[in-house]
């Protein structure tokens, strides 16, 4: 892990259906602060469900349309369970942190 | 669009694709192995389930899709086309239209329509049975029993005996409480995903995305010991939100190339398609994504094609399975072309149009006539540009309403299969002028008269096989159905080769249901008609007569109601045509006016074959018969003034109105040729008569007019229900300056005319005919 700058982001708590629309309006405006780089901390995610990895998908996608990069970055544990649940770690591309503590264990 | 609009719609193009799906059935029948024919049957049934779908119609889709399984199989080869099979879909695809009927009416299955389901199911299972025995065991792993996600990651791992799971979620399945993913996890409690691909790319832009709504499909491999059912039962609540695609282990690569066919129409990107379909392993993939990326970041549109290129290049998967897949993009392309040249009006919008381009029809005529009186050069000019341009509009605003035929006919195919295997007889429809346009309206309506003339030739116009043989005839019985336009009118044809008409029965059982008189001496086409008599259509059965004129008086009774006629011919032996006559188009003529007395008249101007002058002595030579010398041919006519009893015009207004000239008795009138239109005025009464000569199903009839008056765009008003006894006339008309014109049912007048001929004839005739009781 690299990162150099501090987050622009950081979630915490559940990246479910039920938070959904609130995180979607942090991500686009993360997305659209004046910054090349955005880096998206995912270190305090308890949960993440379909709708959760939609969002990643979506900012990952909005900010490569902005010509920006989007990190994210820390990945907690669920958030890498659900990641390889769907093979879409080559997707997001980002650096993923291994944990010591086995999988399916959340934070 | 609301829910009902788009429900709406469902419907309607269910229905479309239930006759394209009895069509392609139908043919099938011919070319058993026609793939093509496979696949559209599949297709539709394949769309219908996955619409409805997306509306809850668990009733629709939990029986098409049953059927839709047993299609897969056919489609597989794993099946073959038998008769018994085409006979089962047949009725698949008729109990899928009751449960479409039943979606329309908002209401759901009674027990009657369950009934004929579940017995539909088994046949299906029955009929696919075999099948899946054949694929039923894959072969056996240790199952994984954890709860944590085990990944494969041996590079080159033999997977082909995997399962392969199509899953896509529909839009409404997170709100629903249920979460994709937890279905995924729980796989992994029987068995351990070997590949996954997420398929993301109907993500939408962050705009339109509605984060409560699942947009992504799973594309999986899947190792496990547990049979079909229980992956089946995994998605068990998901079952009504998301379509399931299971292949089991060791599939044929047709089935691969099938769910290719079968994924949603967003545009896929080939390599993605290849993947999914298992062709691919998930290494392989990982090459040639590297090959890809490269390519999508130049944009280029071709991308797709270019790495299916590469991939057969690389042997690295078959060209038939690039085929399939690229014939997959092309035709989702097509499809979008396509819906982009047609639209969607509803009937009535369409209607209201129509009306509205006879009230400027109408309006325009009466611009027309003040232009003219006016006599100003620049608005006579615009007025007459104006009635150009508004009969274009009218051409133009009919030919929307004009359909083709062809669709109609083809909906006989399944008829006359049904019947004659019903009946016992092999009888073969040959289609022709499918292709003749006309009124959407009377298409609906000629709907059943149609069904029923159908129905009688095979029934009663056919005769069994031995008797056709006896008579040289051969074994088959053919029916034809033929279209074609004839002077402002189409024709419909419904001809067998069957015994065709016996006219002494019919006379006999005429006079014996006191239909006729015994004495009473008829022609060939009398005595047919007297098949269309209500008296006639209870008659018991005897013999080959049986049945002949059952409802037949409906038959004629809808026909008429469409302002149309009905004829046969027969031949004794040789077989029957029943001949349709129906106006093309039911709102807007061309009409060709004339005058009578104070009254105008309108003519269909396509009835009309030429105008001549009658002269005196012409008049005279009839000796009070009503026929006249035509170029050498007897033309029967019909003197309006006597027939509608109109009263003489009150001279001026009309010279100077419409140049009607009056007359106060054509009879004794003298012919006047070359008339000064100073002297006229001092030589009155001056007497013309004009004939009008008119033709309809082949006969020709005079009508004896006072004045001709020209082409006339007429938009037909129908009359009142007070006037229905009225005859000779078949609506109304305005004319330009606010008056009403009648429009003469010239079908009703001809026949008039020449029945009375007829009678004439037979009275003065002396032979003695065979009929004759």
């Amino acid at each position: 892990m690299t990162a150099t700058s501090p987050p622009q982001l950081a979630i915490s708590g559940e990246l479910t259906i039920f938070t959904a629309n609130e995180i979607k309006q942090q991500l686009i405006a993360a997305i659209t602060q004046p910054l090349r780089e955005i880096e998206v901390d995912l270190s305090q995610v308890s949960e993440v469900d379909s709708a959760g990895l939609q969002l990643m998908v979506m900012a990952k996608r909005e900010a490569a349309a902005h010509d920006k990069t989007l990190k994210f970055t820390h990945h907690s544990s669920s958030v890498l369970d659900i990641l390889d649940l769907c093979d879409l770690s080559g997707f997001f591309g980002d650096p993923v942190l291994i944990r010591s503590q086995p999988r399916g264990q959340t934070s | 669009m609301n829910l009902d609009d788009a429900l709406k719609t469902y419907v309607i193009e269910s229905r479309e694709l239930l006759e394209q799906m009895e069509d392609a059935l139908l043919q099938l029948e011919q070319h058993p192995t026609d793939a093509d024919l496979i696949n559209a049957i599949f297709r539709a049934a394949h769309t219908i389930k996955g619409s409805a779908g997306l509306f809850g119609l668990d009733f629709v889709v939990s029986f098409t899709h049953i059927a839709e399984n047993v299609l897969d199989r056919l489609r597989s080869a794993e099946l073959a086309v038998s008769n018994e099979l085409i006979a089962l879909f047949l009725k698949v695809r008729d109990h899928i239209g009751v449960l479409i009927d039943l979606v329309e009416a908002a209401s759901q299955p009674d027990e009657a329509v369950d009934a004929q389901g579940k017995t539909l199911v088994e046949q299906l299972k029955a009929i696919s049975g075999q099948a899946k025995t054949e694929s039923a065991s894959p072969p056996a792993h240790p199952m994984h029993a954890t709860q944590n996600l085990v990944r494969e990651d041996a590079p080159d791992t033999a997977h082909t005996d995997n399962w392969h799971l199509s899953l896509r979620f529909n839009r409404d399945v997170l709100k629903n409480g249920m979460d994709p993913l937890a279905f995924i996890r729980y796989l992994t409690t029987f068995g351990r995903i070997t590949a996954i691909v997420t398929l993301v790319d109907e993500l939408p832009r962050a705009a339109e995305m509605d984060p409560e709504c699942s947009y992504f499909g799973y594309e999986i491999g899947f190792q496990t010991d547990a049979d079909k059912s229980m992956i089946e039962n995994a998605f068990e609540f998901v079952r009504n939100d998301a379509q399931i695609r299971i292949l089991p282990p060791h599939s044929k690569v047709t089935e691969y190339l099938s769910l290719i066919d079968n994924l949603s129409d967003e545009e896929l990107r080939l390599g993605e398609i290849l993947v999914r379909c298992g062709t691919l392993s998930h290494t392989e993939l990982e090459a040639a994504l590297t090959a890809q990326d490269a390519l999508r970041r130049s944009k280029n549109p071709e991308e797709s094609s270019v790495l299916g290129e590469v991939l057969v290049a690389q042997n690295v998967v078959r060209p038939a399975v690039v085929e399939a897949a690229l014939q997959k993009q092309k035709q989702v392309k097509e499809t979008k072309s396509n819906e982009a040249g047609l639209i969607r009006v509803n009937a009535e919008t369409l209607d209201k149009h129509i009306n509205l381009i006879g009230e400027l029809i109408i309006a325009s005529a009466g611009i027309s006539l003040n232009a003219q009186h006016s006599a100003v050069p620049e608005l006579l000019e615009a007025a007459s540009i104006l009635t150009r341009l508004v009969e274009e509009v009218r051409d133009s605003a009919l030919k929307l309403r004009m359909v083709e035929i062809g669709a109609t006919f083809h909906k006989f195919q399944r008829m006359v299969r049904d019947v004659s295997k019903e009946i016992g007889k092999d009888i073969r429809l040959e289609i022709s002028g499918a292709d003749t346009d006309l009124d959407k309206t009377v298409v609906e309506k000629i709907g059943d008269p149609l069904t029923h003339l159908v129905r009688n030739s095979m029934d009663h116009g056919i005769e069994p096989a031995e008797l056709r043989l006896e008579r040289g005839k051969p074994a088959y019985g053919t029916l034809r159905l033929n279209a074609f336009h004839d002077s402002g009118s189409i024709v419909i044809e419904v001809a067998d080769d069957g015994g065709g008409l016996n006219r002494n029965r019919i006379h006999a059982k005429a006079i014996e249901r006191g239909v006729i008189k015994p004495d009473k001496q008829l022609s060939d086409d009398e005595i047919h008609d007297l098949i269309f008599e209500p008296g006639f259509s209870t008659a018991e059965t005897v013999n080959n007569l049986s049945g002949r004129g059952v409802g037949m008086d409906v038959v004629r009774r809808n026909i008429t109601a469409l302002r149309g006629s009905i004829e046969i011919d027969s031949e004794e032996g040789e077989g029957t045509t029943m001949r349709i006559r129906l106006p093309l188009t039911l709102a807007i003529i061309d009409g060709f006016l004339v005058g009578v007395g104070a009254s105008a008249f309108v003519v269909p101007l396509d009835m009309v074959i030429e105008c001549v002058e009658l002269s005196q002595e012409e008049l005279d030579a009839t000796q009070g018969r009503d026929h006249l010398n035509l170029r050498g041919e007897v033309l029967p006519f019909i003197r309006l003034k006597q027939f509608f009893d109109v009263p003489e015009a009150p001279e001026p207004s009309l010279q100077e109105e419409n140049g009607l000239l009056d007359e106060t008795e054509a009879d004794s009138s003298k012919p006047e040729f070359e008339v000064d239109p100073e002297l006229a005025f001092l030589l009155q009464p001056v007497k013309r008569n004009n004939v009008v000569v008119v033709h309809y199903a082949g006969r020709r009839a005079g009508l004896v007019v006072d004045s001709l008056m020209g082409e006339f765009q007429t938009v037909i008003r129908p009359l009142g229900e007070v006037f229905n006894g009225l005859q000779g006339i078949s609506g109304f008309t305005l004319l330009g300056n606010g008056q009403v014109a009648l429009i003469l049912d010239v079908p009703g007048l001809v026949r008039r005319v020449t029945s009375r001929e007829t009678h004439r004839n037979q009275r003065a005739s002396t032979v003695t005919l065979e009929y004759a009781s």
